[in-house]
This record gives C-alpha cells, structure tokens and sequence, in this order.
C-alpha cells in the first residue's frame, strides 16, 4: 500500500518475493532453485507466481534431497551461473551440512583461489509457529561459526528487500536466514527500497543508556522493547547485527563505549551462541568501558515445545528486555 | 534492626570524635569486626561491633564528635535480611534466571571474600583511577552494590565540595593525636578527680614471701622456648583472679548500689612511654591460664603502647592491677577507676630478711595492696582477700 511520503506498507514475505524477483529481473544467470519454489509457490509462498513470470529454467522445482540439490546449486555457481538455493527451512538444512561445510565454504581454499563459489542459500528459520522441536531451530551459530561463508540475518523489511540482491554479488558463499514468524508482518520502507549493504551492522535506533545487540526476529523486539524504556527514561541504542560472519564488531563496540553496558538478545541456544562471542568481544575490546556486567537474553535451552505457551516463553520476548535492561540500570 | 551506638570505653568517656568509618552500607559484619576509628582521650581507638548483620546506614558523618550513647549505624540483623531475600526471590527470579542447561552457579556469599572485596565495574575502577578517587569510601549503587560509573562520579563532585570546605575539622582531629598525651593526661585526671570525690577509699597492705613463686617461674621457663616464656606480671594477673572467685563482692561496680560481676575482667595498668596511663582490659581472667594471660598481655601491651586498642580492649573491666615493677616503690595504693569497688598494687620486690616458723632469712618479698571502696565493701573483705592472694601466689603451680 503506497503513501505519499515515498513509503510503502509492505509484508516481510511481499519484500523478499520482490528481492527476489528484482534480482531475477536484474541477470538472466540469476535462478532459484529449491523444494516446491515453483508449481507450490513455494512452502510460504515467497515464490508465488514468479515460475509464471520467469519459466522452468529460472525457477527451478526440486526433488527431496537437501545434499543433492545444494551440491549441484554449488556446482552451478562453479561454473559460472548464480543460484539461488532456497532450502525451504534451517531445519532440513543440517542434510546439506556437509556440502556447505565442505564444499562451499572451503573451495575457494582448497584451489588456491582458483575457484570461487558465488552460491546464495536462503533458508526460513525461526521459532513462534508451533513447529514444534524438530522444526524450530535456530541454527544461526553453527554457520556463523564456519570461515568461509558470509552469513547474513534478515531482521527488518528493509533487508529482506534488498540483503540477497547484494548477496549475488558476492564472489564467495553466502547464507541468509529469513525469519518464518516474520512473513506477515506488516511496516513501511521506501518505495524505491533495494540492494543495501552486507559488511556493516546497523543501529536502528540511538541511545546513550544501554546497547541492545540483537538479530534476526530480535530486532522488532528489540526496537519496541527501546520504545517502553523510553517512555520510563530509558534511552537504549538498538543494534541489528545483519551480518553474522564476519561480524561487524566495530559498530557494537563503539555502541558498547558509548553506553558502557550492553544486553544481547537472540532466539538461540544461550551456551556457544552468538551473543557469546558478541559478549567475548565486548569484554576483549571494550572490558575498560563497561560499567555493568554484560547480559544475554536467549533461547531457554530446551527443545523447542509445540504449546503456543511454552514456545513463547522459550525465547526473549519484548517484556522480558524490558525487564532485564530496568533491572541492569535501575536494578528493579 | 540493631541498634549500633557509641560505646563508652570506660566511664570517664563522654564523648567520641569518629574518625573514620570502616564499613559502608551493604556490607557485612560480624562479632568483633572492627566498625570505625573513633578519637577518645584515650588516643584513636577501633570500635568493634558485637552483633551479626548487614550494616543498613550509617547515620553519622566522619568528624562529628557524638556522646556515648548515639545512635552511629543500623544494622540489619541475618534474620531479616533471609526474611526480605525470601520475599523479594520469587519476583526476581522470574527476570533475571533464564533456564538453560548450565548449571547456575549462585553468586558466593562466601562472608570471607565479603570482608575485603568490593564490586566495581572495570569503567568505574578506570574514572576512579584517573581522578584519584578511593573506590573503598564510595557506596556502590549498581547490582550486588557494585560501583558504577555514576558513584564514581558522584564521588569526584564530592571530593571537590570536600576540598573547598576550610580544612579545620580535619586539622583539628589531626591535632589531638598529636596532643594525645595531653588528652590521656586530662582523662586521667577527670576519672581520678571523681574517684577522690565520690569513693571512700580503704587501704590494706600485706608483705608477701614470693621467694617460691619467682622460683617457679625461673623453672617454669627454663623448660620453655624464649617466646612461651612467663612474666611475673602474668602469675600475677591469674593470682588475683584466682583469688576473686571467692571475693564477688571486689568483683562489682558502684552505681547506685553494688552491682556484682559474674566476669571477671581484670584491667591492667600500663604506662605510656610519652606520660599517662592507659588500661587494657584481659577479659574472663580467671578462666584463663597463664599462658593464655601471657598471650593477650603479649597483643595488648604493645598496642597500648603504640595507641592502637580497640574497644573491646578498654571496655567492661572489673577490676584493676597496678604493678610497679622492679626497682620502683615498695608500696603502691592506688586510686579506684570508677566505677569498680577496688584496685590491687604491686610494690616492686626486694630481698628482705623474712621471718617463719621462728627462723630468719632472706627472701624475695614485696608488698600487695589493696584499695577498697568502703561503700561496697569493709577492710575485712579486703584482708581476708589479700590472705587468699598470698596463698595462690605461695602455690604458683596450682595457678
């Protein structure tokens, strides 16, 4: 729905399909690949209608095989083409580890530098649709952790616009987290929203009291978390990290020396997280500037359960940011 | 809530000037921790606490000369502090924990690290730092009573104010330590002039053969490590102590009446090397042995010389000895220290001939007093007592 200011009221889902279909649009060598992307429109109906808009060969329906068809979106990109791999959630993504561990991420060393893997994998992912264990995860650490890849989160509409049109540009892998719980979430970006840049976090909003750190479907939290605070003399900076590897640490140490305490919220597992290297980080780097302990909100580190409930309260919710920055800096 | 008062360290006390507090909010004390520095006629004495608890607020401020008697600090005693932890535990569980697989390790309450560390966040221990502040004044606002920034800082625009303030009321407690003996002069002669005045004083003496008793020691010591070894002065303090057992009634105070003491605490005089006396107190003396006696005389006369004595050292005596020592006076009757009944003297000794059982010869003998308050008790008391001292000190070894 456009506004007059040069915005538009657009969901989560219509912002990636319209990535989607710009970078489709932009390089004939562009193509999606993927379980149900095609005749299905896709398992979330990002792709809805774009194998009518662009053919079979652009948009390509695969057989249920995660290693197979990543091995060959692979194999594609070696040879000069730019596939879009859409695995349809993180969860199946653990069958096309070892493709992307040891053959994505690693070809451009293992030849040298002969070769490049200019794959894009996007991947739904998230907790908050009664999925239950087994299809809940959030997997964000374990590929952030391999050298080799560019992992990106999509935290806001902005980026689901615009972060896999830079994405293929990259010359080396690339794996992008979109959040399932997001897709029919409704905001404002600018009409001519587009390609943004994938090297740098980003603070979406200033403040001098605390640095929320944050990603993926932490970010909205986070930001309405930031607004209540305001309203009780509160000023919390919101950071969205984006970028996962290489992380950003450049923008949230300077945050951190800025506000002198941090919280990092995320929905994954506490222990080996990223919110443990962000906090690691922030203790190398900027131990002499803090004034509090630093504090991680995360995943309760259960399996996921089904009732709607227990889901909620498995991961940090806006109230519980609220809680944890008053009692950081009023100790309530 | 405990009440923390400024204590009288000794009835001649009035008043107390605090020097310095040793403890600040938050922070835990126990029996016998020392509170604060508090400037008496008797010097700068640490003032002990005697009760368990976390202090609440300190309610007076470092310089301010106070009576005994006021109300210094609250203390919030262990069993209110459970109470709240137990009220509040609940409600900030429910924020702060997060469940997860690893084992939640509950922050040390461990009251030996509580004593000495303090929490200060690496920002604030920077500012401080840099601005020279003394992280150790400063009450910490932050989680746990951590030190933030902000009480950092806060301390920085204190220091400044504290600065500009004419610096008389530090000059003037800087001056009576070095008008110390001065003051113990004007104590000593406030608590003597009211002794005259009010105690009708008694006089006894009795030449005591201690010929066996220092024959005893000399053994006793021979057979010890030079650092065991006995003082006459600790055969003696155990003799008298020994011997009150059986005399409660020169075991009192006076206030309004006899009021008799079931601790025997007995007060030691010791001089000051610069004039003046100061009086330690060796508490329960009658429970300890001699070596036991020697080890707190052994603690308390060089910190009585070098003015550092704590409260508890000056408090609660009973009774009082005044020894001359060697090569002084043969007779020493002292002067009562209100508001005890009596004070025992010890005339230096000499060899002397001595008769018993018909026969002359040539012991080692001094003299034994002792000073009684003749409202509380008569001179048979007193003679019978120092009868009883002469038999204990003619049987060291039973000491």
């Amino acid at each position: 729905m456009e506004s007059s200011n040069g915005k538009i009221t657009i969901t989560y889902r219509e912002a990636v399909k319209q990535g989607l279909r710009e970078a489709l649009q932009n390089d004939e060598n562009v193509f999606l690949m993927g379980e149900d992307v095609g005749r299905y429109g896709g398992a979330f109906a990002v792709s809805k209608g774009l194998l009518q808009e662009f053919g079979e060969e652009r948009i390509m329906d695969v057989p249920l095989s995660e290693s197979g068809f990543v091995g060959a979106g692979i194999g594609l990109a070696l040879a000069g083409l730019k596939p879009i791999v859409e695995l349809m959630t993180v969860n199946f993504s653990l069958l096309a580890m070892d493709q992307i561990v040891n053959n994505a991420a690693t070809l451009s060393h293992m030849s040298g530098g002969q070769l490049n893997v200019p794959v894009v994998i996007r991947m739904s992912c998230g907790i908050g649709k009664q999925l239950a264990a087994q299809h809940s995860h959030s997997w964000e650490p374990f590929y952030a952790h391999i050298p080799g890849l560019i992992v990106l989160s999509v935290g806001t509409h902005e980026d689901a616009r615009g972060m896999l049109l830079t994405a293929l540009k990259s010359p080396d892998p690339v794996i992008i987290f979109e959040y399932t719980a997001m897709l029919n979430l409704e905001k404002e970006i600018a009409v001519d929203a587009g390609a943004v840049d994938i090297s740098k976090a980003k603070v979406l909003k200033k403040g001098k009291d605390i640095s929320i750190i944050t990603y993926g479907s932490g970010v909205y939290k986070s930001l309405e978390a930031a607004s209540e605070l305001a309203s009780v003399g509160i000023d919390a900076e919101v950071i969205d990290l984006r970028v996962l590897r290489p992380l950003d640490e450049e923008t949230f140490l300077a945050s951190v020396t800025k506000t002198h305490r941090a919280i990092i919220v995320e929905e994954a597992w506490r222990s080996v997280s990223i919110s443990s290297e962000i906090s690691s980080r922030i203790m190398e780097k900027a131990f002499y500037d803090l004034d509090a302990p630093v504090q991680r909100l995360c995943g309760i580190e259960v399996p996921i359960p089904y009732p709607l409930h227990l889901e909620d309260a498995a991961i940090p919710q806006k109230n519980d940011i609220v809680n944890a920055v008053k009692k950081m800096i009023r100790h309530d | 809530m405990i009440e923390f008062l400024m204590p009288s360290l000794g009835a001649d006390m009035e008043a107390g000037t605090l020097v310095e507090w040793r403890k600040k909010p938050g922070d835990s004390v126990k029996r016998g921790d020392i509170i604060a520095e508090v400037e008496t006629q008797k010097g700068l004495i640490e003032i002990e606490v005697f009760d368990e608890g976390i202090i609440e607020e300190l309610l007076i401020k470092e310089g301010t000369k106070i009576p005994v008697g006021t109300l210094m600090a609250l203390i919030n005693p262990p069993e209110s502090i459970e109470k709240t932890k137990k009220i509040s535990a609940p409600k900030k569980t429910t924020i702060t924990i997060q469940p997860t697989e690893e084992k939640i390790i509950e922050k040390g309450t461990g009251e030996k690290f509580e004593e000495k560390l303090f929490k200060v966040s690496p920002l604030a221990k920077r500012i401080a730092t840099e601005n020279k502040i003394d992280l150790s004044q400063i009450q910490g606002s932050g989680e746990d009573g951590a030190i933030t920034k902000e009480d950092v800082e806060n301390a920085i625009v204190q220091q400044n104010k504290v600065a500009k303030i004419p610096k008389e009321t530090i000059e003037s407690i800087k001056e009576k330590s070095t008008s110390q003996i001065e003051s113990i002069r004007s104590a000593v002669a406030a608590a003597m002039s009211k002794s005259n005045r009010e105690i009708p004083h008694y006089y006894l003496e009795k030449r005591i053969d201690i010929t066996k008793t220092l024959a005893w020691l000399r053994a006793t010591n021979h057979q010890r490590p030079i650092h065991k070894r006995l003082l006459p002065a600790a055969l003696l303090i155990k003799a008298v102590a020994q011997s009150l057992v059986n005399f409660p009634d020169l075991n009192a105070i006076w206030e309004n009446g006899i009021q008799i003491k079931k601790e025997i605490n007995i007060g030691f005089v010791v001089s000051l090397r610069g004039g003046g006396i100061i009086v330690p107190t060796i508490h329960t003396a009658n429970l300890k042995n001699i070596d036991e006696i020697m080890e707190v005389l052994n603690d308390i006369i060089p910190r009585a010389r070098a003015m550092k004595l704590r409260s508890s050292d000056l408090s609660d005596s009973t009774i009082t000895i005044t020894s001359l020592g060697e090569g002084g006076a043969d007779a020493v009757f002292g002067v009562i220290y209100p508001p005890q009944v009596a004070i025992i003297g010890f005339g230096g000794s000499s060899q002397q001939p001595f008769v018993e059982n018909g026969m002359l010869g040539i012991r080692t003998v001094f003299t034994a007093t002792l000073t009684g308050d003749h409202r509380a008790t008569d001179g048979l008391t007193g003679s019978d007592f120092l009868s009883a001292l002469n038999k204990h000190l003619q049987n060291p070894e039973l000491l």
